[in-house]
C-alpha cells in the first residue's frame, strides 16, 4: 500500500486534519483534497510560479513542498487571501489595467507582488521585473502587471500622482 | 423600423449614444480569475472520475512487438490498460489533408499508435487509474518491446534517396510543396543590386501555463458525450469528437469553460484527447488527461521550424525590384488534423513581400515529414517568417545601396491611397495604412534622434541598434482558410440575445474566450448595439448545448466576425422590444430607442419605460397586449466577412536594443507597435494583445527553440531548460493606432491578436544586425542566443 502520513494545519485559518499520500505534493492536496483550486499547476518543477502559496508567511512553490511538510503549518491560498480583503486592492487594479489575460499564472503573480511590496513598499519598474522573474505569464508580456503593482505600491504609500 | 435619415444614424453601431464602442471597460469575467475561482478543466471533479496517463515512446521512430501490461494491472488503482488496437475500435483515425493545398498528403492517424511509434513522446499506450499519480506508477511498470527503426531528423536530407522513408504507403516524406510566380523575376535580378541571405527559424512551442487538459464523460444510457475541454474550437471539437467516435453530432457536447492560455496550440486534434475521449465510451464513465510540462514539450504542437533562402534585387533609387524565397520546412511526421500542417509554408509564400508594391515574386515552399513532434498552427502563423525574410532583405538591400532602411520602406511600401488593390500573390487588400503606420512609428521613437544617439554610443565602444519591421496581418479569415478545402471549421459565427424579465440582456456567442478579451468585446458590442449599460449583460461562451454555432476564436477573428453577429443581434433585439414597446406606450416604434436600460423618445430622449418593465409585461402580462401581436424578446444573427477572404491588418514595429559584444547578451530596451486593425472596440484590450503578441515574438527571435539530437530525441523539454521570455528581461512597448475600418461590417473591426507576434521577430533581428553593422556581422537565426551571436561575431567556433 503506498504510504500515507497524517497531517494537522490550518489551511486560510480554518484547521484541516488529512491524512495524505507521502509523495503527494502540497498544490495537489489543496486542490484535489480540499478543493482549493485557485493555486493552479503548470510545470511541476519549480519554474513557472503559477502555484505560488503562502506558507508561515512565506512565498513558496506549492508543488516543491509536499503536503507531509505542511504539518503544524499555516497554509494560506488565493481564496483565503481574497476573503480576507488583503489582496483587494492588487485585484482591483489588475482588472482595471487589464494585468490578465487567461488568468491561469495570476494568483501566483497576485502573491508573489503581496510579497514584493511587504519586502519593498517602492519598487522601481526594473525591481519589479526581477521579483517577477520567477512568475511565467505567456499572455501579458508583463508590462500591465509591472504597470498595476506600481501603481498600487504608489497608491499604498499614500504619494497623489 | 425607420428608414428615415434622421433616425438612421442612431441605428448604425457606431453612432450609437452612450456607446461602449472604443472605451477600455475592463472585462467582465476576470474578477473570478482574480480570486483564483476560474473553472478551469483540471479544477472539475465528476462522480466516478478516473484519470489517464500514457505510456510514451522514448524513440523518434520505433517498431511495437508487443505490450506487457501484468504488472500494471497489478498496481492499485489501476482500472485498465489500452493499447492501440483495442481502443480503434471506439475512435476511428484521421488524415490531416485540406483540398486546396493540392497534394497535401498524410498517413492515417491513430488515437493511440498501433503498429509503429513516429516521433519521442507519441502515446503507444494507455493506464486507467483513480488518480493520476497511480495511473504514473502503472505507465512506469508497462513494458514495451521496440524495434527501433531509421530516423529522419533533419528536414535537409528527409528527401535524399538514401533517407528512409516514414510512411511507406505515402511513396516518400514529402508532405506538400507549392511552387509561385509572378511577373518578371529574372530580369527584375538582371537590373538591380541583389541580396541573398539565408535565413532560419527554431522549432518552438507555445507553452501555455495551463497545459492541454480534457475531461470527457460518456452517459451510457443516453449515448452521450460531455467533454469539458481546453480548446479554442468547441464547436469544431464536437464535430471531430462525434465524427471519429461513431456519435451523432447532437449527442456530443463540448464545454469550453476557462482556458489558460491557448495562442493556437489548442485548436487542434490532438491524439491523446481523441484516446480520453475513446476511453471513457469504452469504459462507460468520465476520463480525465492533464498532460503534464514534459507532455506538453513532447505533444504540443510546435512551429516555425523553417529553413528559408531569401533574394532581393533592389535599384540604385532604392526600388525593390524582385524577391525570391525558397523555403523548407520539417512538420513532423503526421499533417496535424483538420488544419493541415501545410498553412504555415503557404502563408510564408503568400505573405512574403506583400506589403511593398514589388510585383516581380518567385517563392516555393516543400513540406516534409521527419520524426519530430508533429508542426501545426501557432500564433501569427507564417507571418513572423514571412515578416523576418522580408524585412531582413529590406535591411541587407538599404545597406548595400547606402540607402535608410526607413526610406527604402517609404519607396516601396504600397500607397495609403492605392486599395483596393491586389499583391503579387494574389491577396486582396480592402485597405492598409502602411505610410501613416510608418509616419506615426517614426515619430513615436524620434527614429532620428535615436540614430544620433546610436552613433554617440558607437564612439564609445556600446553597440545598440535599431530595427523595424512593416507587416501585414490576415485576420476575420472566411471560409477561404479552411472551409472551401473540406475542413468543417466554421468561418461564420453567431450570436443571440434575449432580454429577460428583469431588463437584462444574455449574451451567448459562438466565439470563445481565452484571455484575449472576446467577452469584454461582446459585451461592449451588446451593450451599445442594444442600448444597455454593459453590466447589464451576461455572455456565455464555449458550450455547444447553449450557444449558436460558430468557429470560436483563432485567427484574430472572435471582435470581428463574433463582434459583427452581436451588432446585427442587438439591432434586432432592439427592435422587437421596442415593438413591444410600441405597444405599451402606443407610439411608433421608429420614434423610439433604447439608452441606458430604458425606453425614450428617439428625438429628445424623454424617459418612456424601463426595459425591466417592457419584459415584466412581455412575459408575465401579455393578456394586456393586442392578441394579433406577439412579443420575442430574443433575436439571433449571424455574420461571416463576405467582400473579402480575409480582412487584412498592417502594422510596423521598431526595437531598440543594445548588443553586449563581449559576452553576446542582447539587452532590449525599448519596443514600438503602431497597427491599425480597424475600429478599435476596447483600446486597452487591443494594446495588450499587441503587447503580448509582441512578447511571444521576442520570444522566437531571441530564447525560445526545441532543440533536438541527431536522433530525434528533445534536449530541453522543461522549463528550466526551454526558455521563454520572463518578466526582467522584456523591455515596455509603446503601442500606437492607425484606423482603417473594414466595410465588410457594420463595426469595421479586424483582428488584432497576431499582429504583435508578427512583427516583433524580424525587428528585433534586424536591430541586432543593425549594431552589429560597424563590425560587418549579420545572423539570421532565430532564435539569436548569446551563444550564436558571438558565433557569428568569430570569438567561439560556430554551432
Amino acid at each position: 500500500m503506498e504510504p500515507m502520513i497524517d497531517i494537522k494545519t490550518s489551511v486560510n485559518g480554518t484547521t484541516v486534519s488529512a491524512r495524505v499520500p507521502a509523495r503527494q505534493t502540497l498544490v495537489d492536496f489543496l486542490r484535489y483534497h480540499l478543493e482549493l483550486t485557485g493555486s493552479h499547476v503548470g510545470c511541476e518543477h519549480g519554474s513557472c510560479g503559477a502555484c505560488t502559496i503562502r506558507l508561515d508567511g512565506d512565498i513558496v512553490r506549492g508543488c516543491l513542498v509536499l503536503a507531509a511538510q505542511a504539518d503544524g503549518t499555516e497554509v494560506e491560498t488565493i481564496e483565503g487571501l481574497s476573503d480576507s480583503g488583503e489582496l483587494a486592492d492588487l485585484q482591483a487594479t489588475f482588472r482595471t489595467r487589464n494585468a490578465l489575460q487567461c488568468g491561469y499564472c495570476t494568483p501566483g503573480m497576485l502573491l508573489t507582488a503581496q510579497a514584493l511590496l511587504a519586502d519593498n513598499p517602492a519598487p522601481s519598474r526594473n525591481e519589479i521585473r526581477e521579483y517577477l522573474s520567477g512568475n511565467y505569464c505567456r499572455c501579458t508580456g508583463y508590462q500591465a502587471i509591472v504597470d498595476a503593482i506600481e501603481s498600487v505600491a504608489t497608491a499604498r504609500r499614500g504619494v497623489t500622482s | 423600423m425607420s428608414d428615415s435619415p434622421q433616425h438612421g444614424h442612431l441605428h448604425a453601431i457606431l453612432d450609437r449614444p452612450n456607446s461602449y464602442i472604443g472605451r477600455s471597460v475592463p472585462r467582465p469575467n476576470v474578477r473570478r480569475l482574480l480570486q483564483g475561482r476560474g473553472s478551469y478543466v483540471d479544477d472539475i471533479r465528476l462522480p466516478r472520475m478516473v484519470h489517464v496517463a500514457f505510456v510514451r515512446s522514448p524513440y523518434a521512430h520505433a517498431r511495437i512487438n508487443g505490450i506487457d501490461t501484468d504488472a500494471t494491472l497489478k498496481i492499485p488503482g489501476v482500472v485498465a490498460v489500452v493499447a492501440g488496437a483495442e481502443l480503434a475500435e471506439y475512435c476511428t483515425p484521421w488524415v490531416g489533408v485540406l483540398s486546396h493545398l493540392a497534394g497535401l498528403k498524410s498517413q492515417p492517424q491513430h488515437a493511440i499508435a498501433i503498429e509503429k511509434a513516429c516521433w519521442q513522446g507519441e502515446a503507444v499506450a494507455a493506464v486507467v487509474a483513480e488518480t493520476r499519480a497511480q495511473a504514473e506508477d502503472g505507465v512506469d511498470a508497462v513494458l514495451v518491446q521496440w524495434t527501433e527503426l531509421p530516423i529522419v531528423a533533419d528536414m535537409e536530407t528527409a528527401l535524399d534517396d538514401q533517407t528512409p522513408v516514414i510512411h511507406p504507403d505515402l511513396g516518400d516524406n514529402l508532405a506538400w510543396q507549392r511552387t509561385f510566380e509572378a511577373g518578371d523575376v529574372d530580369a527584375a535580378f538582371a537590373a538591380g543590386t541583389v541580396v541573398e541571405e539565408e535565413f532560419s527559424f527554431g522549432r518552438h512551442t507555445g507553452v501555455t501555463v495551463e497545459p492541454r487538459a480534457i475531461l470527457s464523460s460518456y452517459e451510457p444510457a443516453e449515448g452521450r458525450l460531455t467533454v469539458h475541454h481546453s480548446c479554442q474550437a468547441p464547436h469544431m471539437m464536437q464535430n471531430i469528437f462525434a465524427t471519429h467516435l461513431g456519435l451523432e453530432e447532437h449527442d456530443v457536447r463540448v464545454i469550453c469553460g476557462d482556458v489558460g492560455g491557448s495562442y493556437g496550440i489548442k485548436v487542434h486534434t490532438y491524439a491523446d484527447e481523441m484516446a480520453t475521449a475513446a476511453l471513457s465510451v469504452m469504459l462507460r464513465r468520465p476520463v480525465k488527461f492533464i498532460a503534464d510540462r514534459l507532455e506538453s514539450f513532447l505533444t504540443d504542437i510546435h512551429a516555425r521550424d523553417h529553413r528559408v533562402k531569401g533574394r532581393m534585387a533592389i535599384a540604385d533609387d532604392g526600388k525593390i525590384l524582385g524577391v525570391e524565397i525558397d523555403d523548407l520546412t520539417g512538420i513532423g511526421p503526421y499533417s496535424v488534423y483538420p488544419r493541415t500542417s501545410g498553412i504555415e509554408a503557404n502563408q510564408i509564400v503568400n505573405l512574403t513581400g506583400a506589403q511593398y508594391t514589388c510585383g516581380n515574386y518567385r517563392a516555393k515552399t516543400a513540406v516534409v515529414f521527419q520524426n519530430k513532434v508533429p508542426m501545426c498552427q501557432y500564433r501569427a502563423v507564417g507571418h513572423p517568417i514571412a515578416t523576418a525574410v522580408t524585412e531582413g532583405l529590406v535591411d541587407a538591400a538599404a545597406a548595400a545601396i547606402g540607402m535608410d532602411p526607413i526610406d527604402v520602406r517609404r519607396r516601396n511600401l504600397i500607397p495609403d491611397d492605392a486599395y483596393p488593390c491586389t499583391a503579387a500573390t494574389g491577396l486582396s487588400f480592402e485597405g492598409l495604412s502602411h505610410h501613416r503606420a510608418l509616419a506615426r512609428l517614426v515619430e513615436l521613437m524620434d527614429y532620428d534622434g535615436l540614430r544620433a544617439e546610436q552613433t554617440r554610443l558607437r564612439e564609445q565602444g556600446i553597440y545598440r541598434g535599431i530595427g523595424v519591421a512593416t507587416f501585414i496581418e490576415l485576420t476575420n479569415p472566411s471560409a477561404m482558410f479552411y472551409g472551401v478545402g473540406g475542413a468543417r471549421i466554421s468561418a461564420q459565427d453567431g450570436c443571440t440575445l434575449r432580454l429577460d424579465a428583469k431588463g437584462n440582456v444574455i449574451c451567448t456567442t459562438g466565439v470563445t474566450e481565452q484571455g484575449q478579451g472576446a467577452e469584454a468585446v461582446m459585451a461592449q458590442v451588446t451593450a451599445t448595439a442594444v442600448g444597455v449599460q454593459i453590466d447589464k449583460v451576461r455572455i456565455i461562451t464555449g458550450d455547444t448545448d447553449v450557444v449558436p454555432y460558430g468557429g470560436g476564436t483563432w485567427a484574430s477573428r472572435a471582435a470581428g466576425i463574433g463582434g459583427e453577429a452581436a451588432a446585427q443581434a442587438g439591432k434586432a433585439l432592439r427592435e422587437n422590444i421596442l415593438k413591444v414597446a410600441g405597444i405599451i406606450l402606443q407610439a411608433e416604434p421608429g420614434t423610439l430607442d433604447i439608452r441606458d436600460g430604458r425606453v425614450v423618445d428617439m428625438t429628445d430622449g424623454n424617459d418612456r419605460i424601463g426595459l425591466d418593465e417592457v419584459g415584466r409585461i412581455a412575459y408575465y402580462r401579455a393578456d394586456t397586449l393586442p392578441k394579433d401581436f406577439q412579443s420575442e424578446l430574443v433575436a439571433t444573427r449571424h455574420y461571416v466577412p463576405k467582400l473579402y477572404p480575409f480582412a487584412f491588418t498592417n502594422g510596423v514595429q521598431a526595437s531598440w536594443l543594445e548588443v553586449d559584444i563581449e559576452t553576446g547578451f542582447v539587452t532590449l530596451l525599448k519596443h514600438w507597435a503602431v497597427e491599425d486593425c480597424g475600429t478599435v472596440i476596447n483600446p486597452q484590450l487591443v494594446d495588450e494583445q499587441i503587447r503580448g503578441g509582441v512578447v511571444q515574438g521576442i520570444g522566437g527571435a531571441l530564447f525560445e527553440h526545441c532543440l533536438y539530437d541527431d536522433q530525434g530525441q528533445l534536449l530541453n523539454g522543461s522549463m528550466m531548460d526551454y526558455l521563454t521570455p520572463m518578466a526582467a528581461e522584456m523591455p515596455d512597448i509603446e503601442v500606437a493606432h492607425v484606423v482603417t475600418p473594414t466595410k465588410d461590417s457594420e463595426l469595421g473591426a479586424k483582428g488584432a491578436g497576431e499582429a504583435g507576434t508578427a512583427g516583433a521577430p524580424a525587428a528585433v533581428l534586424n536591430a541586432i544586425n543593425d549594431a552589429l553593422m560597424p563590425l560587418d556581422v549579420r545572423l539570421n537565426i532565430h532564435p539569436a542566443t548569446p551563444e550564436r551571436i558571438l558565433a557569428a561575431l568569430g570569438t567561439i567556433d560556430g554551432l
